[in-house]
C-alpha cells in the first residue's frame, strides 16, 4: 500500500477544504459553547462541590465523549468538503 | 467567559487557540504538551493546582483524537500501549511518592528543577546527535525511492546497534509486537514505561518528552509508531491522572472542554502531517520541545515565579 507525495493541485484542494472546514467548525463550536457548556456549568459546579467522585467520573466521560464526537465531526466535514472539491 | 468551578474569567478564543497549538504538537510528536499548556493557563490567572489537573483532562481528549487518527494511519501498537500503561501507572505513583518525600525534606524545588533541566538538555543533545548522524548517513548513501508511509515502518537510526543489543536480551517472558516488528523482553517494556511514569509523577504532565525517545531508542519502535503508541498510552495514564486530580478538586472540566475544541482539529492536522516526514526528521524537529521545558524551569529558578 504505497502512498505517493501529493501533487500541487491536491495540496491546494486539501488546503481549501481545510479552511472551509475551519469556518464551519468554528460555527459549530460557537453554538456548542452557548447551547451545551452554558447549561452544563451549574450542574457541574454542584457536582464539583458536593459529589466529587461522581464529578471525576463525569469529567472523563465528558472529555472522551467530546473527543469522539469532534473527531467524527471533523472527519465527516473533511470528507464532505474534499469530496466536493475533487 | 466565566468558569465557575475554578472561579476564573478566561477568553474561550484564547483557550481554543492554545488547544489548537498543543493539539498540532501532540498529534505530530506524540506528547501531551503540558510544558506549554500549564504556563499558558497560569498566564491567564488560573491557580497552579487547577492548571495541572485541567491540563491533564484536556490531554485525554486531545490524545483520543490524535490516537484515533494515528490508528487509522496504522501507527498504533495496541499491545505495546496496553503493556506500557501498567508500568506507567506504577511509575507515576512512585514519582508522586518521591515528590511527597522531597516535600517533607524541604528541598523539593531545587531538586526537581535541577533534575528536570539535566534530563531535558540531555534528551535534546542526544536526539540532535542521533538524528543528525542518521540523516547524514542517509544522504551519503543517496536518495531512496520517494514513497512515503512504507519507508516509515522501517525507520533508520544511528543508535540501532545498541537498540538491537537490548532486543537480544532474552529475559523471560519475551513479547512479540508484530505491529512494530519487534520481539523484546516484557521487563524492558515495563522498565521503559515505569521510567516514563516516574517522570510524569515527579515532574508533572504526560512525560511524552522522555517516553517517545525511549520507545524509539530503547525498544526500537519506528518513530511513527512510537508517536501513535505514545498517544494511545497517554489516554490511559492521563485518564488515571485526571480522575485522581478531579477527586482532589483540581479539574475545571469546562476549561478543558473549551480548550479541546481547538485541540481536536489541531491534533488531526499534527497526526496527518507525520505522513509527510521521515522518522529522523520528526526526531530532529522534536529537539526544541525538551529545551522549551528546560527554559521554563530555568526562568522559574531565576525569577522565583512559577510560569
Amino acid at each position: 500500500m504505497a502512498r505517493v507525495s501529493p501533487t500541487k493541485k491536491e495540496k491546494t484542494n486539501t488546503l481549501r477544504a481545510f479552511l472551509v472546514e475551519l469556518v464551519v467548525y468554528a460555527v459549530f463550536v460557537t453554538a456548542y459553547f452557548f447551547l451545551v457548556l452554558h447549561y452544563l456549568s451549574g450542574w457541574l459546579q454542584d457536582l464539583h462541590l458536593n459529589h466529587v467522585r461522581l464529578y471525576a467520573g463525569i469529567t472523563l466521560v465528558l472529555i472522551i465523549g467530546q473527543a469522539v464526537l469532534l473527531e467524527s465531526v471533523t472527519t465527516w466535514l473533511l470528507r464532505l468538503l474534499r469530496g466536493r472539491s475533487e | 467567559m466565566f468558569f465557575p468551578i475554578s472561579n476564573s474569567h478566561i477568553s474561550p478564543l484564547y483557550l481554543a487557540i492554545i488547544g489548537f497549538f498543543i493539539g498540532v504538537l501532540g498529534g505530530f510528536f506524540g506528547v501531551g504538551g503540558s510544558f506549554i499548556a500549564g504556563p499558558a493557563l497560569r498566564a491567564v490567572g488560573l491557580d497552579w493546582n487547577f492548571a495541572v489537573g485541567t491540563d491533564l483532562a484536556h490531554i485525554v481528549g486531545k490524545s483520543v483524537v490524535a490516537a484515533k487518527r494515528h490508528r487509522a494511519l496504522g501507527n498504533v501498537d495496541l499491545k505495546l500501549g496496553l503493556i506500557m500503561a501498567i508500568g506507567t501507572m506504577g511509575g507515576a505513583e512512585v514519582g508522586a511518592q518521591l515528590i511527597q518525600m522531597l516535600k517533607r525534606a524541604g528541598n523539593i524545588n531545587n531538586v526537581v528543577s535541577i533534575v528536570s533541566i539535566a534530563i531535558y538538555v540531555s534528551i535534546s543533545t542526544f536526539m540532535i546527535w542521533e538524528a543528525w548522524r542518521t540523516l547524514r548517513s542517509q544522504k551519503r548513501r543517496g536518495p531512496r525511492a520517494k514513497v512515503a508511509g512504507t519507508a516509515a515502518k522501517h525507520d533508520e537510526s544511528s543508535f540501532s546497534h545498541r537498540t538491537k543489543a537490548i532486543q537480544r536480551l532474552k529475559i523471560w517472558p519475551m513479547v512479540s509486537l508484530p505491529a512494530s516488528g519487534v520481539t523484546i523482553s516484557l521487563w524492558v517494556i515495563v522498565l521503559v514505561s515505569f521510567i516514563g511514569g516516574l517522570f510524569s509523577g515527579f515532574l508533572g504532565g504526560g512525560a511524552g518528552y522522555i517516553r517517545m525517545p525511549m520507545l524509539v531508542y530503547v525498544l526500537g519502535i519506528p518513530t511513527h509508531l512510537a508517536v501513535g503508541t505514545d498517544l494511545f498510552e497517554i489516554i490511559i495514564s492521563a485518564s488515571y491522572g485526571t480522575f485522581s486530580h478531579a477527586i482532589k478538586g483540581n479539574v475545571d472540566i469546562l476549561i478543558a472542554l473549551v480548550m479541546h475544541t481547538g485541540a481536536a482539529i489541531g491534533a488531526q492536522i499534527g497526526a496527518i502531517s507525520t505522513q509527510y516526514f521521515a522518522g529522523p526528521k520528526i526526531r530532529l524537529a522534536f529537539v526544541p520541545l525538551p529545551l522549551i521545558g528546560a527554559a521554563i524551569v530555568i526562568y522559574t529558578l531565576m525569577t522565583g515565579h512559577k510560569l
